[in-house]
């Protein structure tokens, strides 16, 4: 097989296309997952059991079953009944729902690295529930889950394909459509390289943050 | 706040002296099956500076827990000035005290652990200036020159702007005196506040609470191993042994003439 350039020339208006779709994915589907995911954790941590019951079974639930369901699931089933979204709304809610119950683990893991003794300090200055949330616990848990919230960000780089089962078409989707008509594999390489110059420097950005805050 | 008196005759009112600051009455605490106080009664009158000693699980700890309520009593009141701490009184009657009210009662009460506790996101003077502003509704002008003055006192007042990871142990508990003393509590406790230090740092500590002792109206209560601080600062010390006062007197008396057999047993092992 030989490499023929005429081909990515082709393929470019459609890689273009698909490299906006996956990046605004990305950064929708991230705000949903890390800002979600920190209601689900602190939800669960209510001494209101109404509350954190239906909460830790809604996240199970979600963390347990596959993406590809859940996208058909927003795609087909929810519009019968509720809102109907485009493909590329539908892919971002379905992202970041999914990953949002996996940060709300990592956020766990990080509130409860908060040593006891903050939170009894801030019961003997009788500061607010909220106060105690905002100003001590949260700072100091996310902080720490800085570095494996950004691991997630990878992930959903990753999964994000997954998109174009529902017509969604990333950067992988332009390709795979792309390469299927015509019988060629540049295209995929294309794509292959561009999900290493995203993920690369995005990893590489992680180390240093993780040096940086974790001490 | 206030309670309203009319109604006061179907509450189980100890007998009051009217200088009494915080009681403790019939107060039974379990961990499990461990029953750690029983039926412990005592009070301490305003002003007054307690030091509590006694061995090991004795439950010391544990009463000043009670008192800053990380921990609830199982059976029993808790009375800081004229308010249940554990209670409050609805038409005439005391129930398990809600949320709102505990916060009230506790406002009068500051702690200082023996691992300081310091907020490690805030600065200095943050660490200082949080409750007051949000609690009480200080100014943050009011709260920060109140913060300089008490880091002055504590001989840290050029130290506002660093964190307290940047601090020696003894900075950071200076630090966290001043925390609790911003909120002007009627009653300070201390908890071992020197066990976690390296030992010429002790002094320091101690000598910023001896000026506070001396100088101010607070009340405190102690619970600590340095015997010579304890007498220097005491104006009544309580043996405890299994979650009961054995003893109490003066420090002249407790130190030098104990009664007890255990106080002396006690005494000789740990001066
Ligand atoms: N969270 C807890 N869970 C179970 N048991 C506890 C807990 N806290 C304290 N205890 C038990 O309660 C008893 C009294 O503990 P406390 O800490 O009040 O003792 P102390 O007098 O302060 O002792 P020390 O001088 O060692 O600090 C001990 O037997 C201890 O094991
Ligand atoms: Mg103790």
């Amino acid at each position: 097989m030989n490499w023929n350039w005429s081909h990515v020339d082709d393929f470019m208006p459609l890689f273009w296309d698909g490299v906006e779709l996956t990046l605004k994915a990305l950064f929708f589907g991230t705000l949903i997952a890390f800002s979600l995911g920190l209601v689900w954790a602190i939800a669960q941590r209510s001494e209101k059991k109404w509350i954190r019951w239906p909460v830790t079974v809604f996240t199970e639930f979600i963390r347990n079953t596959p993406l590809l369901v859940q996208l058909f699931f927003l795609f087909y089933v929810v519009p019968e009944w509720g809102p109907s979204m485009s493909p590329l709304t539908t892919g971002i809610v379905g992202l970041g729902l999914h990953y949002s119950t996996y940060t709300s683990e990592v956020y766990r893991a990080g509130i409860e690295g908060v040593p006891d003794g903050q939170w009894e300090a801030a019961t003997a200055l009788s500061l607010s529930k909220r106060r105690t949330w905002t100003a001590v616990i949260l700072p100091q848990a996310v902080r720490r889950v800085i570095p494996a919230l950004g691991n997630y960000v990878i992930i959903m780089l990753k999964e994000s394909p997954q998109m174009a089962a529902i017509g969604a078409l990333d950067m992988l989707g332009q390709a795979q459509g792309y390469s299927q008509a015509t019988f060629t594999y540049e295209a995929i390489s294309v794509v292959g390289v561009a999900f290493i110059v995203i993920a690369y420097p995005a990893s590489v950005l992680l180390r240093v943050l993780e040096r940086r805050l974790v001490r | 706040m206030s309670a309203d008196s009319s109604t006061s005759q179907e509450i189980p009112n100890p007998a009051v002296d009217g200088s009494e600051l915080i009681r403790f009455d019939k107060v039974v605490k379990r961990y499990g099956s461990n029953t750690v106080l029983d039926e412990l009664d005592f009070s301490v009158a305003s002003g007054k500076h307690v030091t509590l000693i006694g061995p090991s699980g004795s439950g010391k700890t544990t009463i000043l827990r009670l008192l800053m309520t990380l921990v609830k009593p199982d059976e029993g009141t808790i009375k800081v000035g004229d308010n249940y701490l554990t209670h409050e009184e609805r038409n005439g009657k005391l129930v398990p005290a809600g949320e709102k009210h505990v916060r009230e009662v506790r406002k009068n009460i500051g702690m200082v652990f023996q691992q300081f506790n310091l907020f490690p996101n805030m600065k200095v003077l943050r660490n200082i200036t949080e409750a007051p502003v949000t609690v009480l509704g200080l100014s943050k002008d009011e709260a920060e020159q109140r913060a300089r003055e008490l880091l002055d006192l504590v001989g840290l007042g050029d130290r506002c702007d660093a964190y307290p990871s940047q601090l020696s142990g003894g900075q950071q508990q200076r630090v966290a005196i001043a925390r609790a003393l911003a909120m002007r509590p009627q009653v300070l406790l201390l908890d071992e506040v020197t066990s976690a230090l390296d030992p010429e740092l002790v002094a320091g500590v101690l000598d910023v609470l001896r000026d506070i002792a001396h100088t101010t109206d607070i009340t405190m209560l102690c619970v600590t191993h340095e015997m010579s601080f304890a007498r220097d600062i005491s104006d009544q010390v309580l043996m405890f042994d299994s979650g009961r006062v054995i003893e109490s007197g003066t420090p002249e008396k407790i130190f030098t003439e104990p009664e007890h057999e255990r106080t002396r047993e006690f005494l000789s092992a740990v001066l």
